[in-house]
């Protein structure tokens, strides 16, 4: 899934600085999971604005609500009604949330209250984990289901690299070097020796450099 | 083996004579004298000179210009280049500038983290890893087409060299990593700093039993200690380094004044063992900062004076 985290309060506190009416909108997907913007989030974060606006004497209108998903244009309509009423939409979904809202609703303001991170995976409660930089050509069958484009500091496709120490990361001794990780399980596998394949030049035109992706199904088009 | 380039140091190990390399890590400026001043310190004890990419990340003189300056001396570069700053059309441009002004041999690096250096909020790019870049220069010279298929003029004839670090983690794959870098094409290495002697001679055991020693000339890499406090910092500072005890203990057990000739002594001592180590092609000599010390260490370890080619 996408994980966000919270956006430093003094920064959405200058983020709505102009504005007097506030809509909180939620997400109850990705950002409900990793606890950064789903309905409880707001809930808090809504209370921490009003509170300061009193501090402050600004006298703000803070509503809240949180949508099934902010990516999807049917759960986008079910604020069409009450979006005429706020001057902005302070959005606590992913980037792709906050600018689906704001494609959708031309005339407010739309406001990240987030910071959209990764893609992911929930190790523990309170802990998430890089696991896909979404290259759109996955090479995981070659490195027994690990990922060394996101999980590797310089994304080395046959490593690991020569910084690699007692099994850690050289940027940081936390971090686990994914090629032990790559190798180790090799070997779990019983297929160590393919760790001499070759990795070939990638073709890095599925990903990010090879501007904005789009993908177009037939088969479920209506 | 006949030379297929017009490197000097491919000559040298092709002939059969123990070639000797040193490196010169350019300055934080523009002064070409910081790159000429320490030529000139080795260039009759060594047969060519490494030029550092922006070494531990930190921002250069970049080492096409400091090569271009050893050329024009007389004195033979090897170009290193890391895939962390550049994508494939700037490695492939950096490569035709090198082969413009005949330089003939280049080291395929991948590079320290950025995060290192003084540049640790940028990008790194990694378009390529250093197998690639092995892959890319032989595609480049033998087959004299960029990596796009497209044909070259005047390919660049460079002798094509990498890293190897017996050291880092896992063990069991640094072996199968050299295959997988001469699979790639590459003809020379020159191996992270040694200090752990056994661990480096049980890994050139896995080199040999695999004949690996007869397709790659490996150069041994040498980097004399200074003082303890190098020593402890090589230690537990630099990733990837195996600095034994009884070096740490022998270094202490000098005074102060004396430790630098001690670390010398060892680097030395090291070398002449080494020496004897079947599949050893040559010593690449990392004096960081310390250049004047190479003709010292070359002339004791025997190797001075250097072959004429
Ligand atoms: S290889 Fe690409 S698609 Fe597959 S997990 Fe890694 S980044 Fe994601
Ligand atoms: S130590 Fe491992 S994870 Fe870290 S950069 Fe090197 S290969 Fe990648």
């Amino acid at each position: 899934m996408i994980i966000a985290d919270k956006k430093p309060i003094e920064e959405i506190i200058e983020e709505i600085k102009g504005f007097q009416r506030i809509l909180v909108l939620g997400c109850n997907e990705c950002v409900t999971v990793c606890e950064a913007g789903g309905k409880k989030e707001v809930e808090v974060l809504a209370s921490l604005l009003r509170m300061h606006s009193i501090k402050e004497g600004e006298k703000k209108t803070i509503d809240e609500r949180t949508l099934e998903r902010q990516c999807d244009h049917e759960y986008i309509e079910e604020v069409r009604d009450i979006i005429d009423q706020y001057d902005a939409v302070l959005s606590l979904a992913c980037g792709v949330g906050v600018q689906f809202m704001a494609e959708k609703y031309k005339t407010t303001p739309v406001l990240p209250g987030v910071n959209t991170c990764f893609l992911g995976a929930t190790e523990q409660r309170g802990v998430w984990t890089e696991r896909c930089q979404a290259c759109g050509s996955c090479v995981l069958a070659a490195t027994a289901g690990i990922c060394p484009i996101s999980r590797c500091a310089k994304r080395v496709m046959n490593g690991p690299c020569g910084g690699s120490t007692k099994g850690k990361c050289e940027i940081n001794p936390e971090l686990d070097c994914v090629w032990q990780l790559i190798i180790d399980r090799l070997k779990a596998l019983g297929r160590l020796d393919d760790y001499e394949i070759v990795a070939p030049i990638k073709d890095w035109s599925t990903e990010r450099a090879g501007g904005p992706r789009k993908v177009t199904r037939e088969d479920v088009q209506v | 083996m006949k030379p297929l380039t017009p490197s000097r140091l491919e000559k040298i190990l092709k002939l059969g004579h123990v070639a000797v390399t040193s490196e010169c890590g350019p300055p934080r400026g523009s002064d070409p004298m910081a790159v000429i001043s320490k030529g000139e310190l080795i260039r009759n004890h060594v047969d060519a000179v490494n030029i550092t990419d922006n070494q531990t990340s930190m921002t250069r003189m970049c080492s096409l210009a400091a090569c271009i300056h050893l050329k024009k001396l007389g004195i033979e570069p090897v170009l290193q280049m890391v895939t962390r700053d550049r994508n494939r059309i700037a490695i492939q441009s950096d490569i035709l500038g090198a082969a413009s002004f005949d330089i003939n041999n280049i080291l395929c690096l991948t590079g320290d983290h950025q995060s290192f250096g003084d540049s640790a909020q940028g990008q790194n790019v990694h378009d390529l890893d250093s197998m690639q870049l092995i892959q890319t220069v032989r595609m480049m010279r033998d087959r004299g087409r960029f990596l796009g298929g497209d044909e070259i003029k005047r390919p660049p004839a460079m002798f094509v060299g990498a890293a190897a670090n017996p050291f880092a983690d896992p063990f069991e794959i640094r072996v199968p990593r050299l295959a997988k870098k001469v699979a790639c094409g590459v003809e020379f290495i020159q191996t992270q700093c040694i200090y752990n002697l056994e661990k480096f001679e049980l890994w050139m055991e896995g080199v040999r039993e695999r004949g690996l020693d007869e397709r790659v000339f490996i150069m041994a890499g040498m980097t004399p200690m200074k003082s303890v406090g190098m020593a402890k910092f090589m230690k537990n500072r630099v990733p990837g380094m195996d600095v034994p005890d009884e070096i740490i203990k022998r270094l202490a057990g000098v005074p102060k004044e004396h430790q630098a000739q001690e670390g010398l002594d060892i680097c030395i001592e090291a070398i002449q063992r080494l020496k004897a180590c079947k599949g050893v092609s040559g010593f690449h000599i990392m004096a960081i900062e310390w250049e004047e010390k190479v003709p010292e260490i070359v002339e004791r370890s025997g190797l001075y004076p250097r072959p004429e080619v």
